[in-house]
């Protein structure tokens, strides 16, 4: 090697100052303490000070069926909001200490934040109503509703980090409940039509991916014209052949609930978790499978490879076209399956248009966890505890309309793609045909 | 290993990228590729590592015909290749980033990764690479990326190397490490394919030079032949490589720049604290290797970016609270670095894009409907005056050659009146016969009294156009030093050594290259 | 060691929410562009295609003709002359529906069906308009459904819950179609200028919330004024009304005009005006733009302002000419339909206006067919959607008819080619 001084050693001399001067012009974060803040101070002031007096809120944490029963707890509203708002806004103040001294927080900082609003939301809606809030159903019911957006979610990112946009995930759900109810009542077997569901995911991913590789049309283009066609499918066979013969054709199928053994004795976690159809274990197995195999398999780095820059990839060897066709297809198998939730999972027969926009939920999913597994399964979760939330104040009785609570998935996905919420970055080629 | 290409030719549709080449790379040999942008080098290159399989001919690998089928095959019958951009993904580690495609694997398909982490720090260690395994590439200054790629190859035991350009986005004192690196790597018995279509590389570097012409090898030869030779033998027909300028005679100050800073989204410096002046009829040269901020200094003359502190007076007047359509419609010409990307529009007419940035002034245009028979008439007559070879002014303007697009940009930024140019990587992709012309077009301007401020990251451009040269490094300026200053000085400072130390080494040492400089004034 | 980054342009990719989609907005345009260039046999030959599908979804589902399955090998001809009279009778009632009824009992009905395709075509053509402005400006704008949906809205409030002399009422009431679209694509477009923020996801989701926010408002009896508890509001005063232009028994209303104008307008806009220039030059390239002076946010945001007016006038067409009263399924698919209208017509206002007058003819048609074969009307969608995924791959087209590729059509265009570009 050469003996002169080479760059690395003279920028040595330049580093200091011009670091100083980076961490000088760092500008402090304001974004999340003032949203803490604000949240905070709405907790305070709607949810606690508008706590009729003398008021409580009763929970009932567990239902007669369980293992062990809870008598329900009650708790004075006023003072429970309260205390909960100061604590939210504790945590705004620890956000302001954390930005003014540009220290990161950890993810359970917003978790807690985000479980203390909805605590006090919760007391305040109660309120003096004199109706129990049913913690396990509200629960329970928020994992069933999240099943769809959770396998349709992991579908949109096994494809968008293969570069393949996946806006057809709607069709998929619909695509794979429909044949879920046909096979199913067909064969008079609800796990038949679990079988079959996922052909139907994989056939609409199959289409959107041979569009898009072979004859390089835009992606997005492909994906919203595809939901017409599985609408369109859909509505013509549902009105022609399911009408005729819905004995035959569209006759209900139910997949049983499976109670796992031990596991699902357990106060609360248990009959929220392990009390459920198979559906909903494929759901853990495969979300548990993604976020280990994504990041730490051969297929997931070579997945990732193609989905950030498809050329490097096929400078190694690895077929990019390949790689996108089975990976979007095998993701189009996971969506179908997530759409038999609507028609096999519930024991509804099918409907026309019954995904009713859950495959957008998914999309909005993913992209608000980052297109990470772990993330994804958070979001599409939380959807599921907004709309389930929604439906159990309704019973109850509430001054917040069910519509505003539909309507907060689509809201936070707008905010998150505004940044509103960190940075979204999806992968590099997502959306580009690779073209040699 | 021994490369030999026999009769190689690619077509794509009906032209001819590489028409019956004969190539033969001998064992330990570094071999030179050299020819214009264009020239046919990075097809071929592309062919022989299997990613485009050619429409005649033969490859063998120590007298054995091999067929790629991708370029799996090349890696595996023992080619490695470092492209010129870099085939890196930003978001991996440096380990990720050397396994992907052979990962060693344990059970359920998952990775190795403390295996993987071991050939990285093997290879590392045998050529002593200074590269931490867990960095992620995006983190990496672009040498040591350069090294990744290399590690990549040498960990799938490649014997033959092919280099693209691999010191396009080096300093001389980089290019030297690299050097370094290439005759280690010859000595332990590595053949070398090295593209490029720097003169002075290959003379310096190459044990044999191939010379490649419109998709032909029209010659080979040795490091012997001088500069002139190795031109005209890679153009075609007789070139001046340098373009004769008269001394300048600069007029009163017109742009001054002083303490413009530029902060990115981030909060890194990508400007930090710049001032310069540049007077009526006078070429400053900005050189500097790429992503030193030249970019960002253009571009907030331009007003594209915000400056974050400092000012920028043009005649007197402070275009600071003065946005992009103000600042050109003010007298500024401004050709941008990268052409297809800031320069033209490739789906808009040669028309539209001779009036890109004065759409919505006189005479184009009355501020709300565009005046189409002005603007086509005037296309007409400015691109004939520039010698811009195109069927009619209509057509879109990718059907045009680099040269002949950049021609257009420079006729719609040099047919007003300037009182600043600022042109960055003037050409940029462009042929040799084209940058001639535009070598003089700009000199051209400069004696017509405009104010001029060049960026080029090609050393050669910024001897022969500059009257002062600013070194730029990492978003400062280095110094300023005059326009016929030593090679070896401005590598120095393009590495960040200030102007006087810069001096004192470089007369000391001399770089390979500077050496080549040398070489190259005794003969002429 | 040294810390010098790769290049700041790098950084700046990162630091940008939604940065990496930019490139695929750019392949956008070169795929618009080979749609344009692809010839008119491509859309005839896509349309025959998609009949074909159309014909073996009838056949796979009429009773008549399983049952001639049932002994097709005994009698195949019954099989195939069945077949026959089932597609061509619905075909026929497709065609008599969108276009001229030669069985109708008065020559009044027997044109009558051209006026329901015109009917039908007036807020897919407005609406198209409005989604083509983005395409041809890089912007993939799918929330036509949301921005109809306001516009639907805000011209049935102004419609019903003032009284207003004839004339103003009704510009008035499209004046607000106008502004809830405006608003509504606003919205994204102020957030991706901004921020940034990919409209596509934006649009979705703001299609998502019309739907909710539409539902809300039919609850309120302030909104509805109704005193019913149903979701469905008040019809509009006949004053805010389209006149109907050809008396009882037709539906047909000055919505066409206003169709017509607005193609030429978006013609006007996009061909000879600085600010469609601006707009086309965002869109073929956001950078050489910024460069050449063009204020980017702005015209971006303008771009949905007005790709969103024109959804919203769309939507109150269709409200003030045919509907009359909101309920929530006011914008039916009109939002995607518009998608694929747009994409039919390449993005080019007389395009977008014949294909408006083409997938109005279907709708049209398809009531009919319905009435009279019991095919369901959904399989408009089927044709629809298979059409439009056939336009966007010529090659796929040509496979199907065995027709040569276009190679030699475009060797004109490769000899001019710089060689980079051919070699890349």
């Amino acid at each position: 090697m050469s003996e002169q001084p080479t760059a690395p050693d003279t920028a040595a001399v330049q580093a200091e100052p011009l670091e100083q001067a980076e961490a000088r012009l760092q500008p402090i974060r304001w974004k999340f303490p003032i949203t803490y803040a604000v949240l905070g101070l709405l907790s305070l002031l709607v949810f606690t000070l508008l706590i009729p007096a003398g008021a409580a809120t009763q929970f009932r944490v567990s239902t007669a069926s369980d293992f062990i029963t809870f008598d329900a707890i009650n708790v004075p509203s006023f003072g429970t909001a309260l205390s909960l708002s100061i604590l939210q806004l504790a945590l705004a103040g620890w956000a302001v200490y954390a930005a003014v001294h540009r220290i990161r927080l950890g993810v359970w900082h917003p978790v807690l934040f985000g479980t203390l609003f909805v605590l006090a939301f919760l007391v305040y809606a109660g309120a003096g109503r004199g109706a129990f809030i049913p913690m396990v159903t509200l629960l329970s019911g928020a994992l069933m509703l999240s099943v769809p957006l959770i396998f349709g979610a992991m579908c949109g990112l096994v494809g968008e980090r293969s570069g393949i946009i996946n806006i057809a995930i709607e069709g998929q759900l619909l695509a794979g409940a429909f044949l879920a109810a046909v096979a199913a009542s067909f064969f008079t077997s609800a796990y038949v039509g679990l079988l079959a569901a996922p052909f139907a995911g994989a056939a609409v991913g199959g289409l959107l991916v041979w569009f898009a590789v072979k004859y390089h049309v835009n992606q997005i283009i492909v994906g919203v014209v595809l939901n017409v066609l599985v609408i369109g499918l859909t509505s013509f066979f549902y009105s022609t052949v399911l009408t005729q013969n819905a004995e035959l054709w569209n006759a209900r199928q139910q997949l049983p609930r499976l109670s796992v053994p031990g596991l699902s004795q357990i106060p609360i976690i248990g009959p929220v978790l392990f009390n459920h159809t198979i559906l909903v274990y494929l759901m853990y197995v495969i979300v548990a499978a993604l976020s280990i195999l994504v990041f730490r398999s051969r297929w997931g780095l070579r997945m990732r490879a193609v989905g950030e820059h498809p050329k490097a990839a096929d400078t190694v060897g690895i077929n990019v076209a390949r790689t996108r066709v089975i990976n979007t297809v095998l993701a189009g198998a996971i969506a179908g399956l997530g759409g038999a939730y609507f028609t096999v999972g519930q024991g509804l027969a099918f409907g026309q248009e019954m995904s009713a926009g859950q495959g957008f939920i998914a999309l909005a999913a993913m992209i608000l966890g980052r297109w990470n597994p772990k993330g994804a399964l958070f979001a599409a979760l939380l959807f599921g505890f907004s709309t389930s939330l929604g439906q159990t104040l309704s019973t109850i009785g509430t001054p917040v309309p069910s519509e505003m609570l539909l309507m907060l998935p689509y809201v936070i996905t707008i905010f998150a793609v505004a940044g509103f919420v960190g940075r979204v970055r999806p992968p590099a080629a997502e959306g580009i045909p690779y073209i040699k | 290993m021994k490369l030999e290409l026999r009769g190689v030719t690619k077509r794509f549709g009906d032209f001819t990228a590489n028409d019956q080449i004969d190539l033969t790379v001998e064992p330990g040999e570094i071999h030179a590729l050299l020819g214009e942008n264009g020239a046919g080098k990075s097809t071929l290159m592309n062919i022989i590592y299997g990613l485009y399989s050619p429409n005649e001919g033969q490859i063998l690998l120590d007298g054995e015909p091999v067929e790629f089928h991708g370029p799996g095959d090349a890696v595996a019958a023992g080619i490695g290749m470092v492209h010129q951009h870099f085939m890196l993904i930003p978001v991996f580690s440096v380990t990720e980033s050397v396994m992907l495609g052979y990962e060693p694997t344990k059970a359920a398909g998952l990775v190795d990764f403390a295996e993987a982490r071991r050939r990285v720090e093997e290879i590392s260690a045998r050529f002593g690479f200074d590269v931490d395994p867990e960095a992620m590439i995006e983190d990496l200054p672009v040498g040591a990326q350069q090294r990744v790629e290399i590690i990549k190859a040498l960990s799938r035991d490649a014997r033959v190397l092919i280099l693209d350009e691999p010191t396009a986005v080096l300093t001389p004192q980089e290019t030297d490490e690299l050097i370094s690196i290439m005759r280690q790597l010859k000595a332990s018995g590595t053949s070398i394919l090295f593209i490029t279509h720097k003169l002075r590389e290959v003379r310096a570097i190459a044990d044999t030079i191939s010379v490649i012409r419109r998709g032909k090898v029209v010659g080979e030869t040795t490091p012997e032949s001088t500069e002139t030779e190795l031109a005209s033998l890679m153009v075609g027909r007789e070139v001046s490589l340098t373009t004769q300028k008269e001394p300048a005679s600069p007029g009163e100050t017109a742009l001054s720049v002083s303490g413009l800073t530029v902060v990115s989204p981030n909060g890194k410096a990508l400007l930090d604290d710049v001032s310069l002046e540049i007077a009526r009829g006078e070429i400053l040269c900005i050189a500097g290797v790429d992503g030193n901020g030249q970019t960002e200094l253009t571009e907030a003359i331009l007003g594209i970016r915000e400056a974050a502190a400092g000012t920028i007076t043009l005649d007197g007047t402070d275009l600071g609270p003065k946005n992009v359509k103000q600042r050109l419609n003010s007298g500024i010409g401004f050709v941008p670095e990268d052409r297809s990307t800031d320069g033209v529009i490739a789906g808009f007419s040669i028309t539209e894009n001779f009036v890109l940035d004065q759409y919505d002034q006189p005479p184009y245009s009355n501020g709300v409907v565009m005046r189409q028979e002005v603007m086509r008439a005037r296309a007409e007559e400015q691109t004939a005056r520039f010698d811009v070879r195109l069927g009619t002014v209509d057509d879109a303007i990718s059907t045009l050659s680099g040269g002949n697009q950049q021609k257009v940009v420079l006729a719609r930024e040099l047919s007003r009146d300037n009182r600043l140019l600022v042109a960055s990587q003037p050409t940029r992709g462009v042929d040799v016969g084209s940058i001639e012309f535009i070598h003089r077009t700009l000199i051209e301007e400069r004696e017509r009294g405009t104010p001029c401020l060049i960026v080029s990251t090609e050393l050669d451009e910024v001897l022969n156009l500059a009257d002062r040269v600013a070194v730029m490094y990492r978003g400062r300026i280095i110094g300023t030093v005059p326009g016929d200053t030593d090679r070896d000085v401005l590598g120095l400072m393009m590495a960040g050594v200030p102007a006087e130390e810069a001096r004192v080494q470089a007369a000391a040492h001399h770089t390979v290259l500077g050496e080549a400089d040398v070489e190259a004034e005794e003969q002429a | 060691m040294s810390d010098q980054k790769k290049t700041p342009r790098n950084n700046d990719d990162a630091a940008e929410p939604g940065g990496a989609l930019k490139q695929a907005e750019s392949r956008l345009q070169y795929a618009l562009r080979d749609l344009a260039q692809s010839s008119w046999m491509i859309t005839v030959l896509s349309i025959v295609v998609a009949l074909v599908v159309g014909a073996l979804l009838i056949l796979a589902t009429n009773p008549q003709v399983q049952a001639t399955l049932g002994y097709f090998f005994a009698r195949p001809a019954d099989f195939f002359a069945t077949s026959f009279e089932v597609i061509r009778d619905a075909y026929s009632a497709l065609f008599r529906g969108a276009v001229y009824d030669w069985q109708a009992a008065t020559p009044q009905r027997a044109i009558r069906p051209i006026t329901e395709t015109l009917v039908n075509a007036v807020p897919l053509i407005l609406a198209g308009l409005g989604i083509a402005i983005g395409f041809r400006s890089g912007m993939l704008n799918i929330g036509g459904q949301g921005q109809i949906i306001l516009g639907a809205t805000c011209a049935a409030f102004i419609g019903y819950a003032f009284a207003l002399p004839l004339g103003l009422h009704l510009l008035l009431a499209l004046m607000g179609g106008v502004l809830g679209g405006a608003i509504w694509g606003g919205i994204a477009g102020v957030l991706k200028a901004k921020t940034g923020a990919n409209e596509v996801i934006v649009t979705i989701m703001l299609n998502n919330i019309a739907l909710y926010f539409l539902a809300w408002l039919l609850r309120q009896q302030w909104f509805v004024q109704t005193g019913s508890n149903q979701p469905i509001a008040t019809p509009v005063e006949d004053s805010a009304r389209l006149f109907g232009l050809l008396g009882t028994g037709f539906r047909l209303h000055a919505g066409i005009f206003i169709a017509i104008a607005a193609t030429v307008f978006v013609w006007w806009l996009l061909e000879r005006s600085t600010l469609g220039f601006e707009m086309r030059a965002i869109g073929e390239n956001p950078e050489a733009a910024r460069t050449a002076g063009v204020n980017v946010p702005k015209a971006t945001a303008l771009v949905l302002i007005i790709g969103g007016a024109l959804c919203g006038l769309g939507g109150a067409a269709h409200l003030l000419g045919t509907e009359y009263r909101l309920a929530a399924g006011i914008a039916g698919t009109l939002g995607f339909d518009a998608i694929t209208v747009a994409l039919l017509g390449r993005s080019r206002p007389l395009g977008t206006f014949l294909a408006g007058l083409l997938f109005g003819g279907l709708r049209a048609g398809g009531v009919l067919m319905q009435a009279q074969t019991g095919t369901p009307i959904d399989i408009v969608l089927v044709l629809q959607s298979v059409i439009v995924l056939l336009i966007a791959a010529p090659p796929l087209v040509r496979a199907i008819f065995f027709l040569p590729s276009t190679e030699r059509k475009k060797k004109p265009r490769r000899r001019q080619k710089p060689v980079q570009e051919a070699v890349r």
